[in-house]
């Protein structure tokens, strides 16, 4: 079976500004940052036969078909589970122009996370089933939800917070380099991190992803077509979902071991469809709306043992230069929160070479969606 | 479809007028009436005797649709906590910083039920100090009244 290893590439990429506050709507957003992904590409608008984003996503298929001018569409899709969902927009499209089912795709996210409503303060709409076992007790929002995983990990395999800072600092640091970034002249110190003010403990503010208004898009075609468009094609190498069994909801507390989270299922299908292994990646994108989520992250890809995730943070390896550059546009902690879709488009620059913190000679990349919840991740080459 | 509903009551003396109350889905149902007898209950099949949580229609190993409701000792440890600061839902900021416990039980180690660590049954979130939480700590079920539902509640055992 020929499966989809190398079959499609990500051959544009577009992007609004990051702000708290934009004053355009989602729709609007939505458009821009799909036409400027297509005009990156060379490819008209009236040729995408494809689309794919979150289930989350306000904007559907029909509004945003009718106002860019989209041609007949074959295919389209939309992925649960928030930020679980970032990897598979593009998956699916993948495979969709893998097998035949179209030849244009485009995948978006737009979101007004930044000025809009917190979701967590729209009690009504909670996820149903979990929902009654946890929010009555005050675990609210997310950062209590992955504060619990923190809290046991640290006990576990003593990690400590100057680990989250780790994090924390490295996606800060490229952010400092990115001038697209919302913390682009912010830099961080571990003074600051150490004395801001608590979101849910052991989880403090810089622990926390921004709040971000944003959209962005990228186009994927067949690796044929690829050849022919105008940037350099940046190949799906292998893509993955994650819904490990008996798992459940945001997170999952009833299982033998909660500290293994989607990421371990996503990555086994991963690389088993893979040429490369986890030595093999030059540079990552790991989905980050909470520093506990890189160490959970680095051992369910496959970067270290179980317990050693903390650890490998150590020493700058995070930084450019080190072990493995992480999140080099800033990531969902310091460039913008927009459910991943940024570390996603942040691939395909290192891939280009154009990234704002490049890693020299990057070849490939991971990129991964929101663990915790069913999740996603993408092997990209040049 | 389960929703959490919030009571618009004045706020009381204990200051929980305002937490949400759980809003059972029809597989949850039976753990809340239950409590409300004063009982930690969790699903069980009926068939093999697998205990599961949260409750579902039927049984994952067996797959049997039969199922009876396990009566625990209401015992359990600690297994990690979180202690939340604002922003919170109002009647929860007011409260903070308190904690939130998750307990895995004695008797299904697998099973972690979120809830509150208090210093008794009727005592508020945030009565016990953060500083005397630990994860491993041996903790006992209690149950309170809040809106008129009963929820379990934990308080560290006597040793
Ligand atoms: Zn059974």
């Amino acid at each position: 079976m020929p499966g989809i290893k190398d079959a499609t590439a990500v051959v544009g990429i577009g992007q609004t500004a990051f702000a708290k506050q934009l004053p355009e709507s989602e729709k609007t957003l939505a458009c821009r940052a799909i036409l400027a992904a297509l005009d990156d590409a060379g490819i008209a608008p009236a040729e995408v036969d494809a689309l794919a984003s979150y289930t989350m996503e306000e904007t559907d298929e029909v509004e945003v078909a009718k106002a860019v001018g989209l041609g007949d569409l074959t295919f389209f899709s939309k992925v649960g589970f928030g930020g679980g969902g970032s990897c598979a927009t593009v998956a699916h499209l993948a495979a969709a122009v893998a097998t035949g089912q179209a030849t244009v795709g485009v995948a978006w996210r737009s979101r007004k996370r930044g000025s809009g409503p917190r979701p967590w303060r729209n009690t009504a709409v909670q996820l149903p089933t979990p929902a009654q076992w946890t929010r009555p007790f005050g675990l609210l929002r997310p950062a209590d939800e992955i504060g619990m995983l923190a809290r046991r990990y640290m006990h576990e395999y003593g990690a400590t917070r100057d680990h989250l800072f780790n994090v924390a600092l490295a996606c800060r640091n490229r952010a400092n380099q990115n001038p697209a970034a919302m913390m682009y002249d912010r830099p961080l110190t571990r003074e600051m991190y150490m004395t801001a003010r608590w979101i849910s403990e052991p989880l403090c503010l810089f622990d926390n992803c921004l709040e971000t208004d944003g959209a962005l898009a990228c186009v994927i075609v067949s690796a044929e077509r690829a050849r022919d468009c105008r940037q350099r094609p940046v190949y799906v190498h292998s893509a993955a979902q994650g819904l490990p069994a008996q798992h459940h909801g945001m997170v999952n507390y009833w299982n033998d071991d909660p500290l293994t989270g989607p990421a371990w299922t996503a990555a086994r299908h991963l690389w088993k469809h893979a040429d490369l292994t986890p030595e093999d990646v030059d540079v990552a994108q790991i989905y980050d709306a909470f520093t506990p989520l890189i160490p959970l992250s680095l051992e369910g890809y496959g970067f270290c043992g179980r317990g050693e995730g903390a650890a490998f943070t150590e020493g700058g390896a995070l930084e450019i230069g080190g072990r493995l550059p992480l999140n080099t546009g800033g990531g969902g902690l310091s460039e913008a929160y927009v459910h991943g879709f940024n570390l996603i488009n942040e691939g395909v620059k290192q891939l280009r070479g154009t990234s704002t913190a490049q890693v020299p000679g990057a070849a490939t990349c991971l990129v991964t969606a929101g663990e915790g919840v069913p999740t996603s991740a993408l092997l990209l080459r040049n | 479809m389960a929703e959490m509903t919030k009571t618009a009551d004045a706020s009381g003396e204990r200051g929980d007028e305002d937490l949400l109350s759980p809003v059972p889905d029809d597989d949850g149902a039976p753990f809340w009436r239950y409590a409300a007898r004063g009982e930690l209950r969790v699903q069980a099949c009926a068939d093999c005797g697998e205990l599961r949580f949260p409750p579902r229609p039927c049984c994952p190993h067996c797959h049997s649709f039969a199922d009876t409701w396990h009566l625990t000792n209401g015992r359990g440890r600690i297994w990690s906590y979180v202690v939340p600061h604002p922003p919170l839902l109002p009647a929860y900021a007011a409260l903070a910083p308190y904690d939130v416990v998750l307990v895995e039980l004695d008797e299904a180690p697998r099973i972690r039920l979120a809830g509150n660590l208090v210093s008794g049954p009727d005592a508020p979130l945030g009565s016990v100090p953060p500083g005397r939480i630990r994860i491993g700590a041996r903790v006992q079920a209690v149950f309170a009244e809040v809106n008129g539902v009963t929820v379990p509640r934990w308080v560290l055992e006597r040793t």
